[in-house]
């Protein structure tokens, strides 16, 4: 009785220690994003001063100056989010379906070299995308892909169709070959069974896939910085410079910019996180 | 009229050779059960015959058309697989009409189809549900309420009832039979289990290295074994053999100079100095007075017993021959002590004798 007794306060005690310990994690991630909605709302006068201002004033100036004109602090917020937008599903889209094709090859056919592809792949995930910021900005201006949605997408999609390689083709593998060969048995062309039977059931991973890729492009910037230059192409970190000038930087402004960058993110994240979660749930095959 | 006929049919992988040459005739209508050990090519084969895998060489025709080249869909064949393989983000009732969705057939006929196959199958109460929810009995029925749906010419199992439990696999084996009854295509069936092949077959093809070993009825290879290989494959227990050299006077000497008149069926097959396998069930062996039947030829024989199995109706008797340990079977049984000593019939009219070298039954 005695012994039950401790032994339950001491798995207590460990209990609320990692709660205790998960708690501090997730402040560490989360409060630098709590801190930039926080701060949008906030006069800068106050996101300035030292000692801080631990009640803070709430307003909406930042956002009404940078909807405003250009001369009051305003920046192309629409046009900055089209253009991230048509951008980012684009490139997304392209480089799932490139991704989801060669996931699945590599998952299901046998074919020469196919390890040292692989590791080539995933070689080129390793190298960092700044490094290629120089020869990238060179070959695109002698082509004339500066300064265009199309040279951006091109950019992301080489980014992402390793990985997306990658991840689809450890869920391909999941799935059983005889799926697909029912199917065809049942009357299906191989791409038939490829998308009434592997594609739904793969449908989560390539859901994961798919957010993973549009984040990328979503809040890349980096490279984007190097290749976009006028408001007809501009994504929106890279629009977050516009808040720098020479001497000074409007943090209230950029704050209220990178909320709004977060938002749609955070909301497909939200859409999407069932998919995200959710193991493949396999029952046609013994369990 | 759906008959099944390879001829000379040879798969290579690379260099390997795993099927070396099948020459088949399937029935219209005849349950063909593919039998042999893990790796002996009849997987692959009912797999080219499905279009599942290429045909490296030779001929594979469904219904007087050659099929090699035909993809899967326009085999008409449909195919239970080991896993089952249902779509698992369908329900039953989507994964037994897939087929006919895909053939663009009416609503209201694939309704028809479908409700049908799911009475015959008792799938009535599972329609709603998707295959995570159902036991492994239910996906099988599922899997073959999915193949009769189809409506094809030919059914091929590929070791259905492998992952079920011993009852079910019991249970589900007579459906398979009542299947087959009810709709009387052509069955091609692979498994493992000698007893699913024996109980199932109309015929058996024995299949070993990519070879065919034996083909017959199940009774044919039971009784008449080609070689050793099928002696010891076919039937349960396996065949006892015991090795022996043939001797001027027309007997098999066995170890201890134990000596055994050569059997009728082999004596003008055999010849004096030639190393033989002497090969008898367990059935045939039997302590006097607890066999079936004894009639014909018996040898008298003494054997003490080392182990006994009890089994009910009768009891396995594990016994020493000369240093080697066989198989005999007691009807009627009484407690027999291990240690002890009882007087036993061979059925000399029923004893194989095999090549000692090659393994090829030796009889006229």
């Amino acid at each position: 009785m005695d012994r039950n007794q401790t032994h339950r306060n001491r798995r207590r005690i460990y209990k609320a220690l990692h709660f205790f310990g998960l708690f501090l994690i997730m402040e560490v991630i989360c409060i630098p994003g709590l801190w930039i909605v926080l701060n949008s709302f906030r006069p800068t006068v106050e996101i300035m001063a030292k000692p801080p201002v631990w009640n803070p004033t709430f307003t909406l100036d930042h956002y009404r100056a940078m909807f405003g004109g250009a001369g009051e602090g305003g920046v192309p917020v629409f046009l900055y989010f089209r253009n991230s937008l048509i951008v980012s599903v684009t490139s997304t889209a392209i480089a799932i379906l490139i991704g989801m094709g060669g996931g699945y090859a590599f998952a299901r056919y046998r074919f020469a070299f196919k390890n040292s592809y692989f590791v080539g792949l995933m070689l080129f995930r390793a190298v960092p995308g700044v490094a290629l910021s120089l020869p990238l900005f060179i070959v695109f201006a002698r082509v004339g892909l500066i300064d265009t949605h199309f040279g951006l997408i091109l950019v992301y999609v080489a980014m992402n169709v390793p990985f997306t390689i990658w991840l689809t083709d450890g869920f391909f593998r999941q799935i059983p070959k005889e799926l697909h060969e029912a199917a065809e048995i049942d009357g299906c062309t191989r791409w038939q069974a490829f998308w009434r039977v592997e594609f739904p059931v793969a449908r989560s991973g390539v859901a994961s896939a798919a957010i993973f890729a549009f984040l990328t492009s979503w809040n890349e910037f980096a490279l984007a910085s190097q290749l976009t230059r006028s408001v007809g192409s501009k994504t929106m970190p890279v629009g977050l410079l516009d808040f720098t000038a020479e001497f000074t930087i409007n943090w209230g402004g950029m704050c209220a910019l990178a909320v709004l960058m977060i938002l749609p993110a955070l909301i497909l994240t939200f859409i999407v996180q069932k998919h995200l979660i959710a193991g493949l749930t396999f029952g046609g095959v013994k369990g | 009229m759906t008959e099944v006929t390879l001829s000379n049919v040879v798969k290579r992988y690379g260099k390997q050779q795993a099927v070396h040459g099948i020459d088949l005739d399937i029935q219209d209508g005849e349950f063909l059960v593919l039998v042999g050990p893990s790796g002996c090519g009849k997987s692959t084969t009912l797999r080219m015959i499905a279009g599942l895998e290429d045909i490296s060489d030779g001929e594979i025709s469904i219904g007087n058309r050659v099929v090699n080249d035909l993809p899967p869909r326009e085999r008409n064949i449909s195919m239970v697989f080991q896993n089952y393989a249902l779509y698992p983000h369908m329900t039953v009732r989507e994964n037994l009409g897939f087929t006919l969705q895909i053939a663009k057939q009416p609503e209201a006929q694939i309704t028809r189809a479908v409700n049908e196959a799911a009475g015959i199958l008792g799938l009535d109460e599972l329609m709603d549900r998707k295959p995570a929810e159902l036991s492994g009995g239910q996906r099988q029925r599922v899997a073959m309420g999915r193949a009769i749906v189809r409506q094809p010419d030919v059914f091929l199992f590929d070791e259905p009832l492998s992952n079920l439990d011993a009852k079910l696999r019991t249970q589900m084996r007579v459906e398979i039979k009542k299947l087959h009854q009810r709709v009387g295509n052509t069955i091609i069936y692979v498994t493992h289990d000698q007893v699913e092949a024996m109980t199932l077959a109309d015929r058996i093809v024995l299949m070993r290295d990519g070879h065919i070993v034996q083909v017959g009825t199940p009774l044919e290879l039971f009784n008449t074994p080609v070689n050793t290989f099928a002696a010891t494959f076919i039937g349960s227990p396996p065949m006892n053999l015991a090795d022996g050299v043939v001797s001027d006077a027309g007997t098999i000497v066995l170890r201890d100079s134990l000596t055994i008149p050569v059997p009728k069926s082999a004596r003008a097959h055999v010849k004096p100095g030639q190393k033989v396998q002497l090969g008898f069930r367990a059935d045939n062996l039997m302590p006097v007075g607890h066999a079936v039947e004894e009639k014909g030829e018996l040898v008298d024989l003494e054997l003490t017993v080392a182990l006994t199995e009890p089994l009910g109706t009768e009891t396995l008797l594990f016994a020493d021959l000369a240093g080697l340990e066989v198989q005999a079977k007691m009807l009627n049984p009484r407690p027999v002590q291990p240690g002890e000593k009882l007087a036993f019939h061979l059925m000399l009219d029923k004893t194989h004798v095999f090549d000692a070298a090659s393994g090829v039954a030796l009889r006229g």
